[in-house]
């Protein structure tokens, strides 16, 4: 870990206006994944701004009938919700299948947005790898990727974004609100947040240097049967290999979204309309020009059939 | 005191004491924090400093250059121990590698570094400004690839790397029903809680280390010979070790680095491994590809078996001895084994819990399992059927004891075994459910062992012996051993341990530590015994209890004996050859259900039991433990434990503990373990085996045979993973 100073501010223009004083710094929120990057010098910010003290810890009902969730909400807090957990179940779901409890309670909601890749690779500095040192190459392409994107994937990176919350967020049609360096404002779908690996896999969303999360907003709840089924090896604390998200409704039409394939929560809007004809036509469309490894392949069939019996449950 | 010939009526068939559920003493200490482990030693010496290890970035190869100024310059450092400015070391007799690298690599994350400094932040900030360049070489790091140029290694622990009895060949190939099938078990690592850990400081010529270390007296040896300075200026101090599971066996980085460090810095330094470090630094179990040839009449009794087991280790290092078990597990006339040893320059292999026994098992109890399956037989009555009660290689030598059979039957009556289905035909729900069978078998062991034990006038007994505690209760059967034997209640007995001024016993490892130093601690209160009749003038057939003395009408309090001055009385356990006369070894079954699911592949254990048997059981509480975690471990290597190799780079990828999975409590739901009544008077005076390795051995392959009945898909290369099943699954829920 490199030494770094450190300052608390209480406002979000404070914070954008540190950030504006000391080029390099990052936010820090929860620390849980800021911190571990430090220590392992694949961070390596000379000023942190702790924003964990910025008054955006509230959930309140917007005048549109959904919610807005302040971007320093703990995932313990956001997951217990009385509100989250009768309209947004799916929420609810995604958080309690991350991490651990210690985590979540530590863990905010912007930070979880923002938590990077989990490509081992990626953590071990001596090794090639084009998020942590653009240009250096990508050890997981022909490495180890067992747990490597399927989609969206580009011949710079193979990463996989993953947050089981930003699964559901997709799912639900979230909105990320956020305040540049400038005092700007500004509302960013998150099917706009994420950026492509194309040849840039360390530009991870469209943020701009310094710019805030101030809050997530949902939209009116859409009702139907919420369920998130997270595959993994070990049956807790573990990411995904693969997740699914999906609200149902009762003429079996509704929304999937997926973790653990791609660099973002994946939901192709496109693809749902198969979804009263069962988990193969939508996973068609939804994996469409998917591109596997001989160690990933096994997530298409994978998909399908998680799919396939989340679906046979919402049925009940 | 000699043993060799086996033991009669002795104070520990008394079992007042031993044999007794018994919490830890030092329980209390580690549940509140104040048992000190190896780098807690705040307080030992003065001014420690923090060393910070650099490991190699490449798996093979040389440093081409190496630049110490930015390191040098950084706040705080105080000195960079390199192979440069290190002086002439040696290396360990137990150490495949060299502990401190340079120039040439020999496997990644060798050490090459150690930086000191005042504080671990400094420390570490400037371990990353050692600038290296590399070249690399070309290296070795596929087994498959390298089945070709494997070679017959020199003989192994005493054991041949091949044997063969009747004629193999001409038998398996006469035989009606015939299994030949591979098996492969990737590398492991021990993952216990504890890092490595070291402090080192000198006095003039003389080091004293607090470390966490499985075997006192060969590391005092392996730190003399690395170091080149006399055994006897050396103090090692180990009382604490938070798991080690062979991973500690041997002196590692810290502590060498430790030692080097606080030569340069002038001071005490302190030095753990870092965690993503440890995997590829230190020891793992290696990975093995297994051939097993087995060949039964119609009846189901073997006439030919045969078993074979690649693995690779590091130029000088030996192989995975994961055909041990099967010259000595089932009957049959004809019979081969074969181990093979190819170079892979991956990190060094060597024992990790059960070492042989646990990988052979994972793959010879499958092939018991498809073998059955092919007669068309009960697993459990196939195992039965082919039961020996010798050692079929050399027949002339009978098992001490052996009741498989009886863990087998008395497991199946418990577990309901008889409700088993046929594959894939039971469902709960979504779920998939199966039972799987597996024998249990692991050798057991004894080693020397000696001891001191001193009386005071106030009746307290202390036990002083190298005999380490790795989280598996040596504390505790120490002191029940000497309570029984000295006729003292428990807290009556003060019980110090590892520490290389006290007699050296058998340490920690093979599950030879319970049986051994207990015995050791038993030929040191027989001689204690000596002296308090003695000094009391009673005569010899004393009888020690209820903390008194008492011969015909006479009875003393036992520190009486202490009154003019504390007795002291030391000995050691030493055997004779009733290891060679009686094959002894510890037998069990593992029962095992699970549940997958039938969409997605996903393995859920849902029910495990083993049942025992291994000699006197000391203490069923701490076997318990030792066996349910031994069994959580073993569904670990079953459905998730594996170090992936990157095959270009020549490294474990997964160095961390978020990326090697191992079980986690909601992967275990329900687990019961049943010792069978037994005491075996070949092993020692106190008729006990070990039982912390015994655990392990077959679980994985329970579970890889419970999904086969849950699925009907056999799968032969662990872990069982569910892209493994996935395509053989039914198409729907
Ligand atoms: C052992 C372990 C297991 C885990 N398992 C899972 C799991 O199974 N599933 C899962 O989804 N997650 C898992 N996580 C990840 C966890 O969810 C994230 O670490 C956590 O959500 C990050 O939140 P934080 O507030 O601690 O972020 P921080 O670490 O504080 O910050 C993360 C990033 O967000 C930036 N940031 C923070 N706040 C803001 C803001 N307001 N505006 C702009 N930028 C900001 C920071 O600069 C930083 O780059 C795990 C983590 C650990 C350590
Ligand atoms: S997949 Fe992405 S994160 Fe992983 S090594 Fe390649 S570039 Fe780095």
């Amino acid at each position: 870990m490199k030494s770094f100073t450190y300052e608390r501010v209480d406002t979000p223009a404070a914070a954008t206006a540190a950030f504006a004083r000391t080029p390099g710094a990052r936010f820090i929120a929860g620390g849980t994944n800021l911190l571990d990057l430090m220590k392992l010098e694949i961070e390596t910010p000379p000023h942190l701004i702790d924003v964990s003290h910025i008054a955006l810890d509230k959930i309140e009902a917007t005048p549109e009938g959904g919610l807005r969730i302040g971007a320093m909400v703990r995932n313990t807090d956001l997951a217990s919700d009385a509100r989250v957990r009768r309209d947004y179940g799916l929420l609810t779901r995604a958080l309690v299948a991350g991490a651990s409890g210690q985590l979540r309670n530590k863990a905010t909601t912007a930070g979880n947005l923002l938590q990077r890749t989990r490509c081992p690779y990626f953590y071990d500095t001596n090794q090639p790898c084009n998020k942590r040192k653009p240009g250096s190459g990508c050890a997981a392409i022909g490495g180890f990727n067992r747990l490597h994107a399927v989609v969206g994937a580009s011949e710079a990176c193979i990463a996989t974004h993953p947050s089981d919350m930003a699964v559901a967020m997709r799912a639900l049609d979230a909105t990320v609100e956020t305040v540049d360096a400038g005092g700007k404002a500004r509302a960013i779908p998150i099917a706009d947040f994420y950026r492509a690996p194309a040849k840039t896999p360390h530009l991870e969303t469209v943020l701009a240097p310094g710019e805030l999360i101030t809050a997530v907003t949902l939209p009116r709840p859409v009702g139907g049967t919420h369920i998130y089924h997270k595959v993994r090896d070990r049956a807790s604390y573990a990411f995904a290999l693969i997740s699914v998200g999906v609200i149902v409704q009762r003429d079996g039409t509704g929304r999937v979204a997926l973790g653990g394939v791609g660099y973002k929560p994946w939901r192709v809007e496109g693809a749902e309309a198969a979804l009263p004809r069962g988990a193969r036509p939508v996973v068609d469309g939804l994996l469409a020009g998917a591109k596997t490894t001989h160690e990933n392949a096994y997530k298409l069939p994978l998909v399908e059939r998680t799919l396939a019996g989340v679906l046979a449950q919402a049925k009940g | 005191m000699k043993f060799d010939t086996p033991a009669t009526t002795n104070p520990i068939d008394q079992m007042k004491v031993v044999g007794k559920p018994t919490n830890r003493i030092e329980g209390p200490l580690k549940t509140t924090g104040t048992a000190t482990y190896a780098y807690e030693h705040h307080d030992v010496a003065a001014n420690q400093a923090y060393g910070y290890v650099v490991g190699a970035a490449i798996a093979k190869g040389r440093i081409a250059s190496m630049n110490l100024a930015d390191a040098q310059a950084a706040p705080g450092v105080i000195a960079i121990v390199t192979a440069d400015n290190a002086g002439k070391l040696d290396k360990g007799n137990f150490n495949t590698a060299k502990l401190l690298g340079g120039p040439a690599i020999d496997h990644y994350h060798q050490a090459i570094a150690l930086v000191v400094a005042e504080s671990f932040e400094q420390a570490r900030a400037a371990a990353s400004l050692v600038r290296v360049e590399y070249s690399r070489s070309k290296g070795s790091y596929d087994l498959a690839a390298a089945l070709d140029t494997a070679i017959t290694p020199p003989t192994v622990f005493g054991t041949a790397a091949d044997t063969s009895v009747g004629d193999f060949a001409t038998a398996f190939a006469a035989t009606p029903v015939q299994l030949d099938a591979r098996y492969t078990t990737p590398d492991h690592t021990h993952a216990m809680m504890e890092p490595h850990a070291s402090i080192a400081a000198w006095d003039g010529d003389r080091l004293t280390l607090w470390t966490s270390n499985q075997m006192i007296a060969w590391s005092v040896g392996d730190m003399a010979k690395t170091l080149g300075i006399a055994k006897e200026n050396i103090r090692l101090v180990s009382p604490y070790i938070g798991g080690g599971f062979g991973g500690k066996l041997f002196v590692r980085t810290d502590a060498v680095l430790a030692a080097l460090g606080a030569r340069a810095a002038g001071r005490p330094v302190k030095v753990a491994l870092p965690r993503p470090l440890m995997i590829n630094n230190t020891t793992h179990r290696p990975a093995t590809i297994q051939r097993i040839r087995i060949g039964a009449a119609a009846d189901g009794k073997i006439t030919a078996i045969g078993h074979e087991s690649w693995s690779g280790d590091l130029p000088g290092g030996g192989p995975e001895t994961a055909v041990a078990q099967t010259r000595l597990l089932y009957a049959g006339a004809n019979r081969m084994t074969a181990m093979r040893l190819a170079v892979l320059d991956l990190p060094e292999g060597n024992a990790m819990r059960a070492p042989g026994e646990a990988p052979g098992l994972m793959a010879l109890e499958i092939a018991m399992d498809e073998m059955a399956e092919k007669l068309g037989m009960d697993p459990v009555a196939f195992r039965v059927l082919n039961d020996t009660q010798v050692d079929p290689e050399k027949p002339e030598r009978p098992f001490s004891q052996r009741r498989l059979n009886e863990c087998l039957q008395t497991g199946a009556e418990k577990f309901g075994w008889s409700k088993r289905g046929k594959p894939g035909a039971t469902r709960d729900g979504r779920w998939l459910v199966g039972m799987g069978v597996a024998a249990a078998f692991r050798n057991n062991l004894n080693a020397k062992s000696a001891a001191r034990v001193r009386l005071d006038k106030s009746g307290t007994v202390t036990v002083e012996t190298d005999m380490t505690d790795i989280g598996t209760g040596s504390y505790t059967i120490i002191a029940q051993t000497a309570a029984e034997m000295m006729g003292v209640p428990l807290d009556k007995v003060v019980v110090r341990l590892g520490d290389s001024s006290f007699p050296v016993s058998a340490g920690s490892g093979g599950q030879w530590g319970a049986n051994s130093s207990t015995a050791g601690v038993y030929a040191a209160c027989a001689k204690l015994r000596d002296a308090v009749v003695q000094r009391l003038g009673l005569a010899s057939d004393a009888v020690f209890a209820d903390g008194k003395v008492k011969a015909g009408k006479r009875s003393f309090a036992l520190g009486e004996a202490a009154a003019g001055g504390e007795l002291v009385a030391e000995d050691m356990m030493e055997y004779g050859d009733l290891a060679e006369k009686f094959q002894q070894s510890t037998f069990g079954a593992h029962f095992v259900e699970v549940g997958v699911d039938a969409m997605t592949g996903e393995i859920r254990v849902r029910r495990m039991l083993a049942v025992c048997a291994a000699g006197r059981i000391l203490n069923p509480k701490a076997a318990r433990s030792q066996v349910i975690g031994a069994m959580t471990m073993g569904a670990g290597s079953a459905l998730m434990e594996e170090l992936a190799v990157d095959k270009r780079f020549g490294f474990f990828v997964n160095h961390d503990l978020a990326g090697y999975e191992v079980p986690v409590h909601a992967d275990i739901p329900h687990q019961d373990v049943i010792f069978l009544e037994e005491s075996d008077p070949t092993t020692s005076p106190m008729k006990a085996k070990g039982v912390g390795e015994l655990g392990i051995c077959g679980v994985a392959a329970a579970v890889a045979n419970a999904v086969h009945n849950a699925t009907g898909v056999r799968v032969r290369n662990y872990p069982v993973t569910l892209d493994k099943l996935l395509d053989k699954l039914p198409d729907s829920v």
